[in-house]
């Protein structure tokens, strides 16, 4: 009962510094528009243009992941991406991750769908990995900027060492009771 | 916006095939993003300083620094605590190369950009909890290591 309370009490308190930064960082923001303050205008119009980008991909990226739980089976998930997957849920992890758009804030909501409808952790792991090495418009940027073999030889060296760490990963996560929210 | 237009058209095909499946599949999506909207928000704050206090400037200045291990360390905590998105980061990237930068800080800063995330701490945590947050995210840090080692002996930037 004791320890239940002080959890909340921690909740309460993390709750309060959050709605701090947020009055206190908004606060700052609108004053700087009023009277011209350049640093947080600039602030201002970082957080704008992030924002914009976002929008685009979001509200899509989550809808997306609203079909995806409505009409893909949770059979065909652990056939393909859970234990009875084999080898192969990490090649498919990495073709999906290819394909993501937005990052880690469209891989994580992603991550946790298919963890509840039974993709086994390590390919997650590998999910959410790879959606920092191989997203393609992000690839072909790169190359196209720093050249092919630069790609490449982060692709070779990224890729196998970001599944060998998630299968150690989930071997070192089963032992103690996880779950992905 | 390819990626709108996909989306707009599995709706379609999902509403057509079933209209009570398509507004669950809805409600779920509007749930999901109201879940992570707080920790988002923060990180949005967190990021919009973040650009402020690093403009691009100042990374191509801190990239050039030191010797050039020095730098690769630099390079990774600059682009493990900055998230600039691919495509002002690539741009940028060909800029540091034309000015000298070496291919391994290159690397060093481009990876552990898109693969180690210090603002998205928050809202990689409330999906996957601290621990496995941090250990994720450390294992990623030297993974990008290993990679811009590896670049660097391609490019015989460093000499065996």
């Amino acid at each position: 009962m004791k320890n239940m309370n002080e959890k909340k009490h921690k909740n309460n308190n993390i709750k309060f510094i959050y709605v701090f930064i947020v009055i206190v960082y908004f606060t700052y923001i609108i004053y700087s528009y009023i009277f011209g303050n350049s640093s947080g205008i600039e602030i201002g119009d970082y957080l704008i243009s992030f924002l914009t980008y976002l929008i685009k991909i979001l509200p899509c990226a989550f809808i997306l992941i609203g079909l995806f739980e409505v009409w893909v089976s949770r059979e065909k998930v652990e056939k393909h991406l859970g234990h009875a997957g084999g080898f192969k849920g990490y090649i498919w992890a990495i073709v999906l991750a290819g394909t993501i758009a937005g990052g880690l804030m469209v891989a994580l909501p992603v991550s946790s769908a298919l963890y509840h409808k039974g993709a086994r952790l390590s390919v997650i792991f590998t999910f959410i990995g790879a959606t920092a090495i191989v997203r393609i418009p992000m690839t072909l940027f790169e190359a196209s900027f720093l050249g092919f073999e630069f790609t490449a030889i982060r692709w070779l060296v990224s890729i196998p060492l970001v599944i060998v760490s998630s299968i150690f990963l989930e071997k070192y996560m089963v032992k103690k009771t996880f779950s992905i929210k | 916006m390819w990626f709108f237009y996909i989306t707009g058209i599995l709706l379609l095909i999902s509403f057509l095939f079933d209209r009570s499946k398509t507004k669950r599949a809805l409600i779920k999506a509007y749930q999901k993003f109201i879940f992570i909207a707080p920790p988002f928000l923060l990180m949005l704050i967190f990021v919009s300083v973040i650009l402020f206090l690093f403009p691009q400037e100042k990374i191509i200045q801190y990239l050039n620094y030191g010797n050039r291990f020095f730098n690769v360390i630099v390079a990774a905590l600059v682009g493990s605590i900055t998230i600039i998105p691919g495509f002002v980061a690539f741009p940028l990237a060909g800029i540091l190369r034309n000015s000298g930068v070496l291919y391994m800080v290159i690397a060093s800063f481009t990876t552990t950009l898109m693969m180690v995330g210090i603002l998205t701490f928050p809202i990689e945590v409330t999906y996957f909890g601290k621990k496995v947050t941090l250990i994720r995210n450390i294992i990623s840090f030297v993974i990008a290591l290993a990679v811009s080692l590896a670049i660097g002996i391609y490019f015989r930037e460093i000499i065996l």
